[in-house]
């Protein structure tokens, strides 16, 4: 019986006695294996990307907005005359509705703002003191105008960090004065940064008073309760279908609209995020699939290279046998170089997929996420790949006939 | 004496396209421990396939033969492996030392698949190329050795598993006549100190050389002779 590391020194002798050809057999593995990891990386950290991007928006969420939904509820079109539909009392009632935590009325207007000299174009969304939770904002500094404040429609603002910026490069804005649409307007506060959703930047707002805004800021001449948009939260995940589904009843109960007709479109967060995912999962998949198929190529090189060396080394192995070895050891000796090469591949590529996964994350701008299982399989699949495509050549080489193989030159 | 070898009415068939060969045509005969006899005969003469079958290389067709205590015939392919690696050993006319390696690993090798402790078969490794007068060459491949001494690390390495038979295969035929003559003193001398060695050879002289030469012809023995000790130890 051969010692394990006796079988492990042969193999590894054999593999080193021609090292460009290993290199190269195994070249094939490192290739592989590299691409797997560095695609399904890619994919993970798009797919990261997007959630990171739909839970900056607010978790366990909500938004209703105006107009009929198309089919699936992800793409909504704005239907005609559906546009007002919204108002403050359909706030009320929602907030009746159990496990909401918080009901966040909006009112959307574009404006540009001037202060210390600088002038920039952003959105202002007029606002209640609930958006603040709702919408997962914080407040760096200063502090958010109240209730009743926003009744009041006090001239108060404040800034996300991108308009801090442009505006106030080097100063703090809290106290300051701005102008919007001719009116003058003092910073109360600074939110708290968000980053890029990847559509748009977040901290590109200015949160103010909803009354202020309908009376002064979107210039709509509709009526004066109507709202562009209300954001619901849930107080846990699990709620969110049951209450988008509540929503829905009580709209249409207050609306009077019919399923298929409906006036309000109530969008689920937590979906559309899953959609996403499902489509940047499909992408993974697809990246890891195309990548498999060279691991595929590597093994059957190794395969190749394998055949060549039992033919090559068929004296050698006649020898062997002549010298008491069984046709198991002969077995294991050719499969674990097989082994030894693909597995060496594998780490091999699991670092160049790793290096090359950090590059082209960095270069598109997404988060590196390689799952240590990923890499801990990337690394057991090209083992498989080794067992797989080594079988039969160490099968052939065990089954030589030590006769026939000592008279081979 | 006690007869290591028995071999009774041995027969060996091979399929050669249409035609049936019969490389061993009834083959009887015996040989004790301590012999040291040759096996001579031209080509085709049936003698490799006896030397096969006498190594475990192969089996026979019909007939019996047992070696110290195993009959061959009824061995599985594992057991032969076995019996290769703990009863025989072998000696070939082209030496089949494995280049990259050393003299020392060369003559190790039967002993890694004997499962043999590495420091152990080291040490054993290292005396029996000393006894075979290569102490100084250890770390020598095959390519830093003369034809004479990559034979002698052959021979070292046939001696590893303790064999109750050493079995050569014209293990002069590769050499010059004088290297020849050295490497069958030293049979003859491993001979003297005990080991049962059976020479295969065409060569008449080689044979003589040996204590007892067995002839054979078309796949039977046609004559079986003790040599002139004279010859033996010249």
């Amino acid at each position: 019986m051969m010692r394990p590391a006796d079988l492990v020194a042969s193999a590894t002798r054999a593999l080193q006695a021609n090292p460009l050809r290993s290199a190269l057999t195994a070249l094939g593995v490192i290739i592989g294996v590299s691409s797997v990891v560095a695609m399904v990386a890619l994919g993970s950290g798009a797919q990261q990307q997007v959630q990171n991007s739909i839970n900056s928006l607010g978790s366990n969420l909500l938004i209703v907005v105006p107009g009929a939904a198309q089919a699936g509820g992800v793409r909504m079109a704005v239907g005609g005359g559906g546009r007002d539909s919204l108002t403050l009392s359909d706030v009320d009632a929602i907030s009746q509705i159990d496990g909401v935590v918080a009901v966040a009325p909006s009112q959307r207007g574009v404006a540009q703002i001037v202060a210390n000299g600088l002038n920039w174009n952003t959105q202002v969304q007029g606002v209640t003191p609930a958006y603040l939770t709702a919408r997962d904002w914080t407040v760096a500094s200063g502090r958010m105008f109240d209730d009743t404040e926003e009744r009041q429609a006090r001239k108060e603002v404040l800034l996300g960090q991108t308009v801090v910026d442009n505006l106030f490069p080097n100063m703090d804005p809290v106290g300051q004065n701005i102008r919007i649409s001719g009116g003058t307007y003092q910073v109360i506060g600074v939110l708290a940064a968000k980053g890029q959703t990847g559509f748009q930047d977040q901290d590109d707002i200015v949160l103010a008073p909803l009354t202020t805004v309908k009376r002064r800021i979107s210039g709509r001449n509709g009526r004066a309760d109507t709202v562009s948009q209300i954001s619901v939260k849930a107080a846990s995940e699990n709620d969110l279908d049951r209450i988008q589904e509540d929503v829905t009843t009580l709209l249409r109960q207050r609306h009077h609209t019919a399923e298929g007709d409906d006036d309000f479109t109530v969008q689920n967060l937590a979906s559309i995020a899953q959609t996403a995912q499902q489509t940047t999962q499909v992408f993974t998949y697809l990246l890891g699939g195309i990548s498999a198929v060279s691991l595929l190529v590597g093994g059957i090189g190794i395969m190749n290279i394998m055949l060549v060396s039992v033919t090559e080394r068929t004296r050698e192995i006649g020898l062997r046998k002549a010298l008491g070895a069984r046709q198991a050891d002969i077995l294991r000796q050719f499969g674990l170089e097989a082994v030894t090469l693909s597995i060496a591949g594998g780490i091999i590529g699991l670092l160049l997929g790793v290096l090359g996964a950090w590059l082209m994350t960095s270069l598109f701008n997404l988060p590196l996420v390689i799952a240590p299982t990923n890499a801990a399989l990337a690394i057991a699949f090209s083992g498989l790949v080794g067992v797989v495509f080594g079988a039969y050549p160490a099968w052939r080489a065990a089954r030589l006939d030590p006769i026939e193989a000592l008279r081979r030159e | 004496m006690d007869a290591l070898i028995t071999a009774e009415n041995l027969v060996k068939l091979y399929q050669m396209g249409d035609e049936t060969v019969r490389a061993l045509d009834g083959v009887s005969f015996s040989i004790p421990r301590g012999a040291y006899c040759a096996i001579v005969g031209p080509s085709g003469s049936g003698k490799s396939t006896l030397m096969n079958i006498l190594g475990g290389l192969d089996t026979p067709t019909s007939g019996s033969i047992v070696i110290d205590g195993h009959d061959i015939g009824a061995l599985d392919d594992e057991t032969l492996a076995g019996f290769r690696n703990q009863t025989i050993g072998f000696v070939f006319q082209s030496f089949n030392l494995l280049a990259r390696q050393t003299a020392l690993e060369n003559v190790e090798l039967p002993m890694i698949y004997a499962g043999v402790d590495p420091k152990e078969r080291r040490e054993r490794a290292a005396e029996l190329l000393t006894r075979v007068g290569l102490g100084q060459r250890l770390g020598h491949k095959p390519t830093q050795l003369s034809g004479g001494q990559q034979q002698r690390v052959a021979i070292a390495r046939a001696l590893a598993g303790q064999p109750a038979l050493l079995l050569a295969d014209e293990p002069t035929g590769a050499l010059d006549t004088h290297t020849g003559e050295e490497i069958l003193q030293l049979f003859a001398d491993l001979n003297k100190e005990g080991a049962t060695v059976v020479l295969v050879t065409h060569d008449l002289e080689v044979a003589a050389a040996t204590r007892r030469t067995i002839e054979m012809r078309d796949g039977r023995i046609i004559g079986d002779h003790a040599n002139t000790p004279e010859l033996a130890h010249q």
